[in-house]
């Protein structure tokens, strides 16, 4: 008998213009001691199976068809009551961001006895001792100390580390980890995914592990199931599943993943799902005015940062003592050549954040100098001379979804900027935003749409289109493509890349996914505390990186090719 | 404190102060709340919680309330000095150059602006706000015989407002499809819609005019304690304060209602409450323990600062039921261009919302362990 089984389960969501079907038929088998993975992109359906098992589906979904058996025995038929009973004493979860999964009011003590005493009927001083045997268990340091803590005192990992002892405060036969390492760092997303591996082995537990990463499923689990559009398109064990993948759907979501292991000029695209056209915009080079081209073979760098540094200050206060300020940015020095992509990678707190910010001039620094063609752009600037710089380096944000103004129609949002710096007069700036809306493969008639009519791949696009739109030559993208599906990804980077070699565009591409650097830089610039640790060819680092946290780095990477 | 303080030096007391500790305490719960330590404890976990930078936080707030307090008095100040005479508004229309000159020395009013303001602060520190032109009675004696009336009003008009108002706001999230909420929502806002004194006529045509329940005017049924007057500790004090009560009450119930509501739909949205469902905790444990804390937080400076606005605008409130209190004094002295009962008013409520501030910022960080750690 399977832990658990689901069989031709349906789920819709009834609405006013007709039935949203979220799964269709979807049938799978968890067995005790095993690791499910559940992978597809957004809108695939992969965290509904994990409500619908916990009977946790938000208003109106509901099961319309099959059923789920849980140790032999149907969920469906459960009372409310008892099904509450089952959640959390017989199936755990967890969910994706360990930041918001614990209530911000009570300590992590009081949130972890509560539950004990709920399940395990014991005392509050027998689950006290229960609340710090599971602290040890998911091997949190100190557990004495930091039971009596506030979910604010702890880091992220930490955190998930909580959320996971809460999800086995009553030792559950089962438990649905719905993306439990995409909010966190490469090397803590390793020790977590350790940390559920051993506690399988322990328990022998079983686990549906919901996640849209290819490596962690490669790394983690033993069987998988890929579903698309809420039905499943292939299942079976993982490394089989991986190395020869029947559907063709499979086939171009694996091709979409950026390759660590080797560098290739494109990536592939996820065509079955999205067919999108290749770019032909030849005329719209011609018709660039920017000043790319003709320095290719200048000495001096496009951009060179010297001695960066800046600090946060914590505010003043005239009692106590102010706080040593964080060191976000220490003493950076890097430059950047015409029509190179330079990549910063780094962990979250690195200080990859803040220089994007710092070479427009949205921060200003503490010291340092940088240097654009030659030309200082730090310290008190005519106002004309900031302008004109800010209008050759654009950015590119990583929320498509929170950096365009939902207010405003698409043409104006591109416009914005071409009219902001007298470029062109508003009937000419239309005409550019056509140009550019051609370019990038949106049709002319979402000129006169607004944002919330778009998906977050088109988002970006449009974001990318308001970047060009006064004709930069150098492009900072801060992890423009993190908050997309891996079909997306792979089409927003070769819109980028098409743009460099193209445009001769100068780029700052700023990550924390080492394959997307590999495939898209030349140099790469590792931080760690705010200061760079290694800075190479992109391809040397990825065969022979030097320093010892550039190697750990390498080394904690899921990676699928492996 | 107040009601040791009378027990001490009112000679009228021992008769009244029976009835509230007859109705109030047998000995059995006087000597749990003795044996326990209940109230000791509870002391000891405010101190504890607060620790050593909520401290310097509050002390901060401290200054920063002085420092508001000292803007404040400029603007009565200066009121004071600046709106009319004050030489002429003491002499009668028949005096001399001379008596004039006299007054202006005794007054001090040849000083220098800024030694004069020093001595305005120092006064009012002392307690000293001046004569009322219009009673020619002390200040503050004046507004310490009307302040119970107002406070005790907007006390009973802030209960019922968190009384109902944070039910009301409860029952509205977790039922939102219950013809009730509906009601209740279209009823708020209707009161919110309504302005007090129309609401106050309103009550007064019913409830006097049509029923004959209760008195349509002024304050009765007093005892008192010292120089407090209180309505609170009869039946027919009540009765006179019930209508008053409920028209104050009206908005802020509304208000919370709707802060209680909006905060716990998005409470209930939040990741922490899914999660919580996830780990199979009961409903109750779910909204109550979880939910109902979570958006209280918000809710208690709406209520604070809500609560300071009773005090400062019962005015219209208290001149529709001829209440006596301070709205009531305030309006009339505008009259009669009475300056010195006038700046006195600013200050009180200058001061009031200040205090109000710094009981609200001591809550949050009672409440919110983020607040007392930073």
């Amino acid at each position: 008998m399977s832990l658990i089984e689901i069989k031709n389960l349906s789920v819709c969501y009834p609405s006013r213009r007709g039935v949203f079907k979220a799964l269709q038929n979807v049938s799978l088998k968890v067995e005790a001691g095993e690791i499910h993975g559940l992978v597809g992109e957004s809108g695939a359906g992969k965290s509904t199976i994990g409500s619908a098992i916990m009977g946790l589906l938000e208003h109106p979904g509901e099961i319309s068809a099959g059923e789920i058996n849980f140790c032999g025995q149907s969920i469906g038929a459960l009372s409310d009551n008892a099904l509450q009973q089952l959640r959390g004493s017989s199936i755990g979860m967890i969910f994706q961001d360990p930041l918001t999964s614990l209530n911000p009011l009570m300590s992590v003590g009081e949130q972890l006895i509560e539950t004990i005493c709920y399940h395990l009927k014991l005392s509050k001083s027998a689950a006290k001792d229960r609340a710090l045997a599971l602290f040890k268990e998911v091997e949190i340091p100190e557990p004495e100390v930091r039971i009596d803590q506030y979910p604010h005192q702890f880091s992220g990992g930490m955190r998930q580390r909580v959320v996971i002892a809460l999800a086995l405060c009553s030792e559950p036969k089962l438990l649905i980890a719905d993306e439990p390492t995409t909010a966190l760092d490469v090397s803590v997303q390793a020790q977590i995914l350790d940390l559920i591996k051993r506690l399988v082995k322990k328990h022998q537990l079983g686990v549906i592990l919901v996640t849209h990463d290819m490596g962690v499923i490669a790394q983690t689990t033993d069987k998988v199931t890929v579903l698309f559009r809420g039905k499943v398109v292939e299942s079976g064990a993982t490394g089989q599943l991986l190395a020869a993948p029947q559907h063709r759907y499979t086939q171009s979501l694996l091709s979409a993943v950026p390759r660590s292991d080797k560098k290739m000029s494109r990536f592939c695209q996820v065509s079955w799902i999205e067919g999108s056209q290749p770019l032909d915009n030849r005329a719209f080079a011609k018709d660039w005015q920017g000043e790319n081209n003709l320095n290719l073979g200048s000495q001096v760098p496009m951009l060179e940062v010297k001695n960066l540094s800046l600090s946060f200050k914590a505010k003043a206060s005239i009692f106590a003592k102010t706080p040593a300020p964080t060191k976000a940015v220490d003493d950076v020095s890097f430059s950047v050549n015409y029509g190179e992509v330079f990549g910063i990678v780094g962990e979250s707190g690195s200080g990859k954040s803040p220089i994007p910010r710092l070479i427009p001039r949205l921060y200003n620094p503490d010291s340092g100098s940088i240097c654009y063609r030659g030309e200082s752009v730090v310290g008190k600037l005519p106002k004309q001379q900031l302008q004109s710089f800010r209008r050759r380096c654009q950015m590119i944000f990583q929320d498509p979804y929170s950096s365009i103004n939902p207010r405003m129609r698409v043409r104006d949002i591109i416009a914005e900027p071409i009219l902001l710096y007298g470029l062109n007069d508003r009937k000419g700036a239309y005409q550019r935003v056509d140009k550019l809306l051609d370019y990038l493969g949106l049709e002319r008639a979402a000129a006169l749409k607004y944002p919330h009519e778009f998906s977050g791949g088109q988002r970006q696009r449009i974001s990318i289109a308001r970047a060009l739109a006064t004709e930069p030559s150098l492009l900072i993208c801060d992890e423009p493509t993190s908050a997309l599906d891996v079909s997306i990804q792979a089409q927003i980077l070769n819109i980028l890349k098409d743009l460099q070699s193209e445009l001769g565009l100068t780029m700052i591409f700023i990550s924390h996914d080492l394959p997307v650097i590999r495939q898209m830089c030349d140099k790469v610039a590792v931080m760690k505390a705010g200061k760079i640790v290694e800075l190479t060819e992109s391809e040397t680092l990825f065969t022979a990186a030097q320093h010892a946290y550039s190697q750990s780095l390498l080394r904690l990477m899921p990676n699928m090719h492996r | 404190m107040l009601f040791q303080g009378a027990h001490l030096n009112n000679s009228l007391k021992p008769r009244l102060w029976n009835i509230p500790i007859s109705a109030l305490s047998s000995e059995r719960v006087l000597k749990r709340w003795q044996g326990s330590g209940l109230g000791f404890v509870f002391v000891l976990n405010i101190v504890g919680a607060i620790g050593l930078a909520m401290y310097k936080f509050l002390l901060q707030r401290l200054v920063q309330g002085v420092l508001v307090m000292l803007v404040v008095a400029f603007v009565a100040f200066a009121i004071f000095h600046f709106l009319g005479d004050p030489v002429n508004n003491m002499v009668g229309e028949s005096a001399t150059d001379a008596d004039r000159e006299m007054v202006r020395l005794q007054l001090g009013l040849d000083e220098p602006i800024v030694v004069q303001y020093i001595k305005f602060v120092g006064n009012i520190l002392q307690g000293d706000f001046g004569i009322s032109y219009r009673t020619r009675t002390s200040v503050i004696e004046q507004m310490a015989a009307r302040l119970p009336a107002t406070i005790e009003l907007s006390l009973v008009s802030g209960f019922f407002s968190i009384l109902f108002g944070i039910p009301m706001g409860i029952y509205c999230a977790l039922q939102p499809k219950s013809w009730l909420t509906r009601n209740f929502l279209v009823g708020s806002l209707v009161g919110i819609s309504i302005p007090t004194f129309l609401s106050g006529l309103l009550l007064i045509y019913l409830f006097s005019v049509t029923l004959g329940w209760l008195p349509s005017q002024g304050r009765g049924g007093l005892i008192s304690f010292g120089w407090w007057d209180t309505s609170l500790l009869t039946l027919k004090g009540w009765s006179y304060i019930l209508m008053p009560a409920l028209t104050l009450c009206i908005y802020q119930l509304t208000l919370i209602t709707r802060m209680v509501r909006a905060e716990m739909l998005e409470v209930i949205r939040t990741d922490y409450i899914k999660f919580a469902r996830a780990r199979g905790l009961s409903n109750y444990i779910v909204q109550y323990r979880h939910a109902l804390k979570n958006s209280l937080v918000p809710v208690v400076t709406i209520i604070g600062l809500q609560l300071g606005t009773v005090v400062a605008f019962s005015i219209i409130t208290e001149t529709v039921f001829n209440w006596p209190g301070l709205g009531q004094m305030f309006i009339q002295s505008i009259e009669f261009v009475d300056i010195p009962v006038m700046s006195a008013y600013l200050i009180f409520v200058g001061a009031f919302f200040v205090v109000l501030n710094l009981i609200v910022d001591l809550i949050y960080a009672l409440v919110d362990p983020r607040l007392r750690a930073a």
